[in-house]
C-alpha cells in the first residue's frame, strides 16, 4: 500500500458525504419537476371540472299555465301572444300589487325560449287552448346562476346582476316547489343559442362527426396506401427520399398554417362552401395523413422477416404477402396510430376557426356540406362570450371533448394491448 | 344527385368485380386454365370501373358550377356585367347563387332572378347528365372488364400494376400537400407584396394591420412591419421554454437515471396526457385559471400585470411542452450506449456525477434537437396565445406586458370577413408564409442535429 493510495481513500471519504448530498439534491430536483407536472395536470382537470360541472344541471321552472283563447287564436296559429299568456300565469303566483315594470322584470325568470316551447305544445295539441297545462321550461341565464350560488346575495345590489327583488321573488317560487334542477339534456340534445340556457352542442357534436368522418376517410386509405409503398415497395431513391423528407415536415408544419391552405386552396380557388365540415375533415386529414403514415410503417417493420420469407417461399407475389399476410398482422397497430391520429384531429382548433367553422349556427349540419361548427370551435365561441353561463358551458363542453378523446385514447390502448403480438 | 352519382360508381364496381368473378369461375369450370384465380380478375374489373369514373365524378364537381357560373356571365349577364370591376361581379355572382340556393333578401332586379333560375337548370342538368355518364362509362368499362376474361390475361399482374400505381400515387399526396402550401402562401404573399412594399413588411417597426374596408370607415393608418409580432412570439416562446426546458429535463434525468421500473411505468403515461390534452382546452385554463392568478399575485406583490400577461400564454404553453422534452430528453439518454455509464460507474463515480458529467454530455445534441422541435412547436402555437395573449403588436420584452403573436394576428385577420383582395386579408398569408419558413428552418435544422447523433452511436 503506496501513500498516494491512502490519500485517494481518504480523499474518497471527506467527499463522500458532499457526492451523495449531491445525488439527493439532483433526485429532489427531479421529483419536484415531475411532482410539478402532475400538480398542473391535477389543477386543469380541477378546475375545468368545478367549472364545468354546474353546466350538468340547468335551473328549469314548473308552473301552470292558462292557455288564454283571448290571446292565442286557433286561426292564427303558429302566431299568438305565447308571451303574454306565460307572463300573465306567471305573475299569478306572486302575491301583491306590481307596477307594469316591475312585472317585466319578473318575467324575465323565463328563458326566452319558453314562449316558443308553448308555441310548439300548441301547435301540436290545439286542443289545450283554454285549458290549464304545466309547463317545465330552463329559467334564464341569471337565474339559473342564482340557484346554482353562482350569484353571491351578499355582494351589494348595484354589484350583482339580480336586484333584491328578483332574487326574493325566485326564492318564494323555490319555496313553492317550482324550482327543479334536472339534468341538462338541452346540452347535448339542443344547437347553439344566442341564450346560454338554451345552448347546446348537438351542432358541434353533429359537425364534428361529419368532419372527423371525412377525415378518415381521405387519410386512412391514402396514409396506409402511402406507408405501404415507402416501407415494402420503395427502392431507396431520390425521390421515395423526398416523399420521406416531405412526410416528416409535415408531421411539424404548424396546424395554423394548414388551415390558411384550406383557406386559399379549398375554398379561394375550388370554390368549396365556408365553415363546412366537408373543407374542415380535408384539412384534417392532411395533417392526420402524417401521423397515420408514420404509425403504420413502424406496425409493418414490426412485423419479422420470416413472415414474409415464408409467404414468398410458397409461391406468394410481393402484393399478396404484403396484403395477404404483412398487413393483417399489423392492423392492430395501424388502428392504434389511426385512433390516435383521429383523436389529435378531434382537438384541433386552428385550422377549423380558419375556414370559418367558427360561425353562429342554430341548427345542426344535414350534411357535410352545411355551414356547421365542430366541438373544439363551439368550445371557442362559448369561452368568448361575455354572459357568464357560457364559461361553464365552455367548461361543460371541454369535458365533453376530453370524454371523447379519453375514450378514443382507452379503446387505442385496448386494441394494442389484445391485438398486440410479440414475436 | 351526386350523392346518387357516388352510389352508382361504387355499385357499378362491385357489380363488374362479381360479374367478372363469376364468368372466371364458369371459364374454369368449362376446364380452360387461367393464368390468375378468379378474384383477380374480378378485382381488375373493380379497378377499372371504380377508378377513372371516381376521378371522372371529382373533376366534374370542381369544374360544374365555375363553368356554369362563366357561361351564364357571358350570356345572360353580359350586358349587367360589362362596366363592373372584379369586386362587384363577385358580389353579382355571389347574390345570384343565394338567390338560386333559396335565401333572397329584399327584391332583386328580374335579370338577376332569371340568372338564379338559369343557374339552377343549368345545375340540374349538369347533374342528371353526371349521373347518365357515369352510367353509360361505367356500363362500357365492366363490358370492356368483361371481354378479357381469357385464357391468355395476366389479371393478377395487372391488378397489382394498377396497385402499385395507387400507392405511388397516395405517397404523391405528401409532396402535393407541400406544393400547396408553398404555392398558396407564396401567390398570396406577393399579391401581399404588390400592395404594401416588401421593405415595410420585412423591417417596419409597426403593427396595425386594421386598414378601413371601406371608404369612409374611420380606421388606422395601416402599417404592416412584422417585427413587433415576431418579437412577441419570441417573448412568449423564452416563457414557454423557460418553464418546460428545466422541468422536463429534470424529470427525465429522474425518470432515466432514478425511478425504479414501477414510477417509470405510471408517470410516463401520465405525462404524456399533458401531451394529448388539446390546445384549446390549454387556452381555456389560461384565461380562467393561470392569468387571474398572475394579476391577483401581482397585485398583492404591487407589479402591474396586464390583462394578457405573456407569461400567463406562455407558462401554460411550458407546461405543454413539458412531456415533449421530457420524452426527447428520455429519448437522448437512453441513446447513450451502456458502456458509457458503466464505464462511469465502474470509475467510481456516483449515478449523479454519471448522469451529469457522462450521460448528459453525452446527449446533449439530442437534447438540443428536441428543445429546438418544441421552439418550431411553441413559435407555431395557435389557440393558447389566441385566447390568452393580446391583440395589439408592442415592441416589448417584459413578459409581463401583453404582446401579440404570429399565429394570434393571423387567426384575428381571417376570422369574419375574407376578401382575398385586401391587405389585411393578405398580411395573414405573408405571416403564414414567415411562420412556415421560420419553423421548417428550425425543423430541418433540429431534425439533422437528431439524426447525426443517432448515426454517431448506432
Amino acid at each position: 500500500m503506496n501513500i498516494d493510495n491512502i490519500n485517494t481513500i481518504e480523499l474518497v471519504k471527506r467527499t463522500l458525504p458532499r457526492r451523495n448530498r449531491n445525488q439527493v439534491i439532483l433526485k429532489g430536483l427531479g421529483v419536484t419537476a415531475i411532482i410539478f407536472a402532475f400538480m398542473m395536470l391535477v389543477i386543469l382537470i380541477v378546475s375545468l371540472v368545478s367549472s364545468g360541472y354546474k353546466a350538468i344541471t340547468q335551473t328549469h321552472i314548473e308552473f301552470t299555465v292558462f292557455v288564454d283563447p283571448n290571446k292565442i287564436n286557433l286561426e292564427k296559429l303558429p302566431r299568438g301572444n305565447f308571451r303574454g299568456v306565460l307572463q300573465d300565469s306567471l305573475l299569478a303566483y306572486y302575491e301583491g300589487g306590481l307596477a307594469n315594470r316591475e312585472k317585466q322584470q319578473l318575467v324575465k325568470i323565463l328563458s326566452n325560449g319558453a314562449q316558443f316551447e308553448l308555441r310548439d305544445k300548441v301547435v301540436a295539441n290545439p286542443q289545450i287552448i283554454g285549458e290549464k297545462i304545466t309547463l317545465i321550461v330552463p329559467t334564464s341565464d341569471p337565474y339559473d346562476q342564482l340557484s346554482k350560488d353562482l350569484i353571491d346575495r351578499d355582494t351589494p345590489e348595484e354589484f350583482r346582476r339580480l336586484n333584491n327583488d328578483e332574487i326574493q321573488w325566485f326564492d318564494s317560487l323555490a319555496e313553492k316547489g317550482m324550482i327543479s334542477k334536472p339534468f341538462n339534456w338541452g346540452l347535448i340534445l339542443n344547437a347553439d343559442s344566442r341564450f346560454p340556457e338554451l345552448a347546446g352542442l348537438k351542432g358541434a357534436l353533429i359537425g364534428s362527426f361529419w368532419a372527423l368522418l371525412v377525415c378518415f376517410i381521405i387519410s386512412f386509405p391514402l396514409g396506409i396506401g402511402a406507408a405501404i409503398y415507402l416501407e415494402e415497395f420503395a427502392t431507396k431513391n431520390r425521390f421515395s427520399n423526398l416523399i420521406e423528407v416531405n412526410i416528416n415536415n409535415l408531421a411539424a408544419v404548424p396546424s395554423v398554417v394548414f388551415g390558411l391552405l384550406a383557406l386559399a386552396v379549398f375554398i379561394g380557388w375550388f370554390g368549396l362552401p365556408r365553415s363546412a365540415p366537408l373543407v374542415g375533415g380535408m384539412a384534417l386529414a392532411l395533417m392526420t395523413m402524417p401521423t397515420i403514415i408514420i404509425a403504420t410503417r413502424a406496425a409493418l417493420k414490426a412485423v419479422p422477416p420470416s413472415i414474409r420469407e415464408a409467404a414468398l417461399g410458397v409461391g406468394a407475389s410481393q402484393q399478396q404477402v404484403v396484403f395477404g399476410h404483412v398487413l393483417p398482422l399489423a392492423m392492430p397497430g395501424i388502428l392504434t396510430g389511426t385512433i390516435i391520429g383521429l383523436a389529435q384531429a378531434l382537438g384541433e382548433t386552428a385550422p377549423l376557426l380558419l375556414i370559418g367553422m367558427n360561425a353562429f349556427i342554430t341548427s345542426a349540419p344535414g350534411t357535410p356540406l352545411d355551414s356547421s361548427t365542430a366541438l373544439p370551435t363551439q368550445i371557442f365561441i362559448w369561452s368568448d362570450s361575455p354572459e357568464r353561463g357560457f364559461v361553464s358551458r365552455a367548461s361543460a363542453a371541454i369535458l365533453v371533448l376530453l370524454g371523447f378523446l379519453l375514450t378514443m385514447n382507452a379503446l387505442a390502448v385496448y386494441l394494442r394491448n389484445k391485438f398486440e403480438r410479440t414475436w | 344527385m351526386t350523392t346518387l352519382a357516388f352510389v352508382l360508381v361504387i355499385v357499378f364496381a362491385s357489380a363488374g368485380c362479381f360479374i367478372n368473378h363469376r364468368s372466371a369461375v364458369s371459364v374454369r369450370n368449362r376446364g380452360i386454365k387461367l393464368t390468375s384465380i378468379s378474384l383477380y380478375h374480378g378485382l381488375f374489373s373493380l379497378f377499372l370501373v371504380f377508378i377513372p369514373v371516381l376521378l371522372l365524378i371529382l373533376v366534374w364537381i370542381v369544374l360544374q358550377n365555375p363553368l356554369i357560373e362563366l357561361y351564364i356571365s357571358q350570356t345572360l349577364l353580359q350586358e349587367h356585367l360589362l362596366n363592373t370591376s372584379k369586386g362587384e361581379k363577385d358580389l353579382i355572382l355571389a347574390e345570384i347563387r343565394s338567390i338560386a340556393g333559396d335565401r333572397i333578401f329584399g327584391e332583386p332586379e328580374t335579370w338577376k332572378l332569371n340568372a338564379a333560375a338559369a343557374l339552377v337548370g343549368f345545375q340540374e342538368n349538369a347533374s342528371r347528365f353526371l349521373v347518365v355518364t357515369v352510367t353509360i362509362l361505367s356500363l362500357a368499362l365492366i363490358i370492356v372488364a368483361r371481354s378479357r376474361v381469357k385464357e391468355k390475361f395476366k389479371a393478377r399482374q395487372n391488378v397489382e400494376r394498377i396497385v402499385s400505381w395507387l400507392m405511388i400515387a397516395c405517397s404523391v399526396v405528401a409532396i402535393f400537400t407541400t406544393i400547396g402550401i408553398i404555392a398558396s402562401l407564396v401567390v398570396e404573399t406577393s399579391r401581399f407584396f404588390s400592395l404594401v412594399p416588401i421593405t415595410d413588411f420585412l423591417f417596419g417597426l409597426n403593427w396595425e394591420p386594421q386598414i378601413p374596408i371601406r371608404e369612409d370607415q374611420v380606421a388606422a393608418e395601416g402599417a404592416f412591419g412584422w417585427i413587433p409580432v415576431f418579437v412577441g412570439t419570441l417573448v412568449i416562446t423564452a416563457v414557454a421554454l423557460f418553464i418546460s426546458v428545466p422541468i422536463g429535463l429534470m424529470s427525465a434525468v429522474y425518470l432515466n437515471e432514478f425511478a425504479n421500473s414501477k414510477i417509470r411505468a405510471v408517470s410516463k403515461p401520465i405525462l404524456e396526457i399533458l401531451a394529448g390534452v388539446p390546445t384549446i382546452v390549454y387556452g381555456f385554463f389560461a384565461i380562467l385559471v393561470v392569468t387571474p392568478a398572475f394579476r391577483s399575485f401581482g397585485n398583492t406583490i404591487g407589479v402591474d400585470v396586464a390583462p394578457n400577461t405573456a407569461l400567463a400564454a406562455g407558462g401554460v404553453m411550458g407546461i405543454m411542452l413539458i412531456p415533449f422534452i421530457s420524452s426527447f430528453t428520455d429519448d437522448a439518454l437512453s441513446a447513450v450506449p451502456k458502456s458509457l455509464r458503466d464505464g462511469s460507474l465502474a470509475l467510481g463515480a456516483t449515478p449523479s456525477e454519471t448522469m451529469l458529467k457522462v450521460l448528459f454530455p453525452a446527449a446533449i445534441p439530442g437534447i438540443v434537437g428536441g428543445i429546438l422541435l418544441a421552439v418550431s412547436r411553441a413559435i407555431g402555437e395557435t389557440m393558447i396565445v389566441v385566447m390568452a395573449a393580446g391583440l395589439i403588436a408592442k415592441l416589448t420584452l417584459n413578459p409581463l406586458d401583453s404582446v401579440t403573436t404570429v399565429t394570434v394576428q393571423i387567426v384575428t385577420l381571417l376570422i369574419g370577413d375574407t376578401s382575398f383582395d385586401n391587405p389585411k386579408t393578405l398580411a395573414a398569408f405573408a405571416l403564414g408564409m414567415m411562420l412556415f419558413l421560420v419553423t421548417l428552418v428550425i425543423n430541418i435544422f433540429a431534425l439533422r442535429i437528431v439524426q447525426k447523433y443517432r448515426e454517431i452511436y448506432d
